[in-house]
This record gives structure tokens, C-alpha cells and sequence, in this order.
């Protein structure tokens, strides 16, 4: 999900880019040299889990999982989803360096909210709890990306409106798609390696 | 995974010091994103297709990505001309098409290929591992090129883990469709390739202790500028120079 080049106006790009310079300021910070490979092979893994497209009665839709990038990695999922954002740019033009900024604040805002939601009650909860916790924040990622999408469409001119609903409302599935899988991978990786979950922090 | 579609050859643009690119495409690219209009954009794309000449790029290589890139812009050509407000010039029941809405719509495909086909040329005909080296020569935080180059690094060997466990679904009659059954399935599916990543990682950190890593990798080998990049830098910085001053005026 990410908005093209030359379509955005000027102060939007500007906001985009500074808002996202400061996440992944803070993200840096969080990431100590030690961390870089878990950060950076986990990337890899999210950035292949995409390239999955999961049945969607006659379409199928390619997973996002955002809001999982956020419950594990914290800040970090800004520096994370930088570098996945600025390899689609380099190799696919998905996006492009100049929206990299709007594009990867979209996306990584969502998933440092998803975060300060639901981490903390999906490593104590039990699993009805952590289940739930994890559906909202899988569900929050996409759905909070796609609202950042669209709001950044309507301040570029009012003439995006009916696209950025369109959007918007093509993204609703999405997010309950989202919500499913975040919540029984969280449940998965729970079971089978608890530390990944401590990584964020 | 060959993900470098572009980056074989041996043009002159292949040739051309990463570190220039990065400086002489930066300000092109952003002064492209920011024109009004349709002139100067225009302006943008001829730069652009002259520097796909330059680079040789295979044709339907090129012709699939910018397939890609424009259908985003396509959703746009059935929108925007209706909802911008102008002049009408033609219309079907309620919905009036505006000249200003269609110019704009204009402008904004041409920007986008302009900016695009010009970072395919530049960026695309360098292999990622240079482009990664130029940007700690540019003095980006050492910890985000890091993070990009072990990003990079994996996600050939990521991928060919996850095609070993679509191949394990697969032998075992695994079949999607719209269920929680598949749901479920894909969902464990991403949660092994985390799991089996960050085994990996742990492995791959250790290693690199194992090998004297003290937070910094050195650098051996530097990049030497020739006339050539100096007379690339000077051609790119005058047009971009140029088409900024006309922006303004």
C-alpha cells in the first residue's frame, strides 16, 4: 500500500519526510548494534511474507502485516519499514523515493500504535486475551495505514476525496484479514519462541 | 530471487560512481515531484527517456514496471477530471468532465513516469550492495545502511525458506480459499518464517562476534570519481539548476 510518485503536494512530502526523519531517529536509538541482524532478518522475513496473497472470495489480497511489524519491533518498525520501502522503490518503483517519507510514516505510525496497545497485553494476557489484542492490532496496522493513505490524499486537494474513499473502503476486508492472521501468528510464535515478542522493547 | 533486474551491463550510466547518483538524482527527482503544469514536467520526462537511452535498458523489462506504476494512475484518470472543479467541456448524465481536471491528471502522469524511469536509470543500473557503500560515503546513520544491507542480505535466503515451506503445505494437499482453515494455515506459515528468521539471526550475530565484530564494518575498498562522473554531475546539476530557475520565474 503506497501512493505513487508526483501525485502528493508539496507540504505534504515536506510533513511526510520530517515526520517519518523523526521516527526512525528514534527507532536508531532504540536498535543497539547487537539488535541490527534480529531488526534486519526479521525485516527480511515481513518483506517476504508479503509477497503471500491470501484467497479473498474471487480476488486475493497480498498481506501487509504492519501492525504485527509494530507488536514486535516497537519504534524499531520505523527504520524497519524505511528500509523495506526504500528496496521497493530501488527495485520494483512501488512507491519511490520522493513519497518515501509519507509513504513509511502511512505505514509505521499504525504499527507504533499497535505497539503501545496491544504488546504489553499480548505478552502477559492469557490466550482469549492475546488473541483479541493481537486481531486489533493486526486490524489497526492496515486500517490506520490506509486512513494516513487517504488523509494524505484529501490534503494534497479535495478533488482525492472520492479515491481516498474508495480506498479506504476497499481496505476494510483487508483489515479483518489482517486481524485474523496477526492474531493466530502472535499465538504461534507464543508458543513456539516467546522472545520474539520481547524484541521491540 | 533476481531482484537487480536492471543493473547488468555495462552503458556509461552503469559505469557512473554511485555516490554521484545519489547526488545528481536526489534533487532531479524532487524538483520533478514539486512542478506544476504540464511543460515543465515534460521537460522532466525527455530528460528522463534520454537517460534510458544511455542506460540500454531491456524494453519490455522497462514496459512491465511502468505497467505497475500506472495503474494507481489510471484509478486517478477515472476520478479526478470529474470531481475537479473547472470549465466542463464534456459531459455524461451528472458527471461533467473539467479541462482543468484532466490537465492536472496530465500533469501528474507525467511526473510520475518522469521520476520513475529516471530512478530505473540512475539507481536501478547499480547493484544494491554499491548503492548501500555510496550511502555511508554520504554519511547516513551507520546503523540504517547496516540494517539495510543485513535487510537485503536475507531475504533471498528468507525467501527460499519460504518457498521450502509452501512446498511442505503443498505435499501435504494444502489448498486456499476463503476459510478460517486457510486463514489459519497462512497465518503459521508467516509465523515459522519469523521464528526460523530469528533463529537465524541469533546464528548469524554470533558469528560475526566469532569474528571480531565491534559495531563497524571497516571499509577496504573506496570509490575514485573520474572525469566522466564529474562531467555526468555537472550536465545533471545545470539541467535540474536550469528547470528550477524556470520553475520560479
Amino acid at each position: 500500500m503506497h501512493i505513487s510518485e508526483g501525485i502528493l503536494s508539496t507540504p505534504v512530502l515536506a510533513a511526510g519526510a520530517v515526520l517519518t526523519i523523526g521516527g526512525v531517529t528514534l527507532g536508531l536509538k532504540k536498535m543497539d548494534y547487537e539488535k541490527i541482524p534480529e531488526v534486519a532478518v526479521l525485516s527480511s522475513a515481513f518483506f517476504v511474507a508479503s509477497l503471500i496473497h491470501v484467497p479473498l472470495g474471487p480476488t486475493s489480497v497480498h498481506l501487509v502485516l504492519n501492525g504485527l511489524v509494530g507488536v514486535l519491533l516497537g519504534w524499531m518498525a520505523f527504520p524497519s519499514i524505511l528500509v523495506a520501502l526504500a528496496l521497493q522503490a530501488l527495485l520494483f518503483q512501488f512507491g519511490g523515493f520522493t513519497v518515501l517519507g509519507v509513504n513509511t510514516f502511512n505505514m509505521a505510525a499504525p504499527a507504533v500504535a499497535s505497539y503501545y496497545f496491544f504488546n504489553f497485553l499480548v505478552r502477559r494476557g492469557n490466550r482469549s486475551v492475546t488473541a483479541v489484542a493481537a486481531f486489533l492490532a493486526g486490524a489497526l496496522g492496515v486500517g490506520g495505514g490506509t486512513f494516513l493513505i487517504a488523509l494524505s490524499l484529501v490534503t494534497t486537494g479535495e478533488e482525492f476525496l472520492s479515491v481516498a474513499r474508495l480506498v479506504f473502503l476497499a481496505h476494510l476486508p483487508v483489515m479483518l484479514i489482517e486481524g485474523i492472521i496477526t492474531a493466530f501468528c502472535i499465538l504461534f510464535i507464543k508458543k513456539v519462541k516467546p522472545e520474539i515478542l520481547e524484541v521491540g522493547k | 530471487m533476481h531482484l537487480e533486474e536492471f543493473a547488468e551491463g555495462d552503458s556509461l550510466l552503469h559505469r557512473i560512481d554511485p555516490r554521484v547518483k545519489f547526488i545528481t538524482l536526489m534533487p532531479f527527482i524532487l524538483l520533478v515531484a514539486v512542478l506544476k503544469g504540464i511543460e515543465l514536467p515534460l521537460i522532466g520526462l525527455i530528460v528522463s527517456l534520454v537517460l534510458v537511452i544511455i542506460a540500454r535498458l531491456p524494453l519490455k523489462k522497462l514496459i512491465n514496471r511502468l505497467l505497475v506504476v500506472n495503474t494507481f494512475v489510471l484509478l486517478l484518470w477515472l476520478f479526478i477530471p470529474f470531481s475537479y472543479p473547472g470549465r466542463e467541456i464534456f459531459s455524461i448524465g451528472p458527471l461533467g468532465l473539467s479541462q482543468e481536471g484532466l490537465l492536472y491528471v496530465l500533469s501528474i502522469t507525467i511526473k510520475t513516469n518522469a521520476i520513475v524511469l529516471a530512478t530505473i536509470a540512475v539507481l536501478g543500473t547499480s547493484e544494491i550492495f554499491s548503492l548501500a557503500h555510496a550511502l555511508l560515503h554520504l554519511k547516513m546513520p551507520e546503523k540504517l545502511v547496516y540494517l539495510f544491507f543485513f535487510f537485503y542480505r536475507y531475504i533471498s535466503v528468507l525467501h527460499e525458506e519460504y518457498t521450502r515451506l509452501k512446498r511442505a503445505m503443498a505435499i501435504r494437499c494444502f489448498h486456499p480459499e476463503t476459510n478460517m482453515h486457510t486463514y489459519r494455515s497462512f497465518a503459521y506459515l508467516v509465523g515459522m518464517l519469523l521464528v526460523r528468521s530469528y533463529e537465524r539471526s541469533q546464528r548469524i550475530y554470533q558469528a560475526m562476534l566469532c569474528r571480531g565484530f565491534q559495531g563497524r564494518f571497516p571499509l577496504v575498498r573506496h570509490f575514485r570519481l573520474t572525469g566522466r562522473d564529474i562531467l555526468f554531475l555537472t550536465v545533471m546539476i545545470s539541467i535540474t539548476i536550469a528547470m528550477a530557475v524556470i520553475a520560479i520565474t
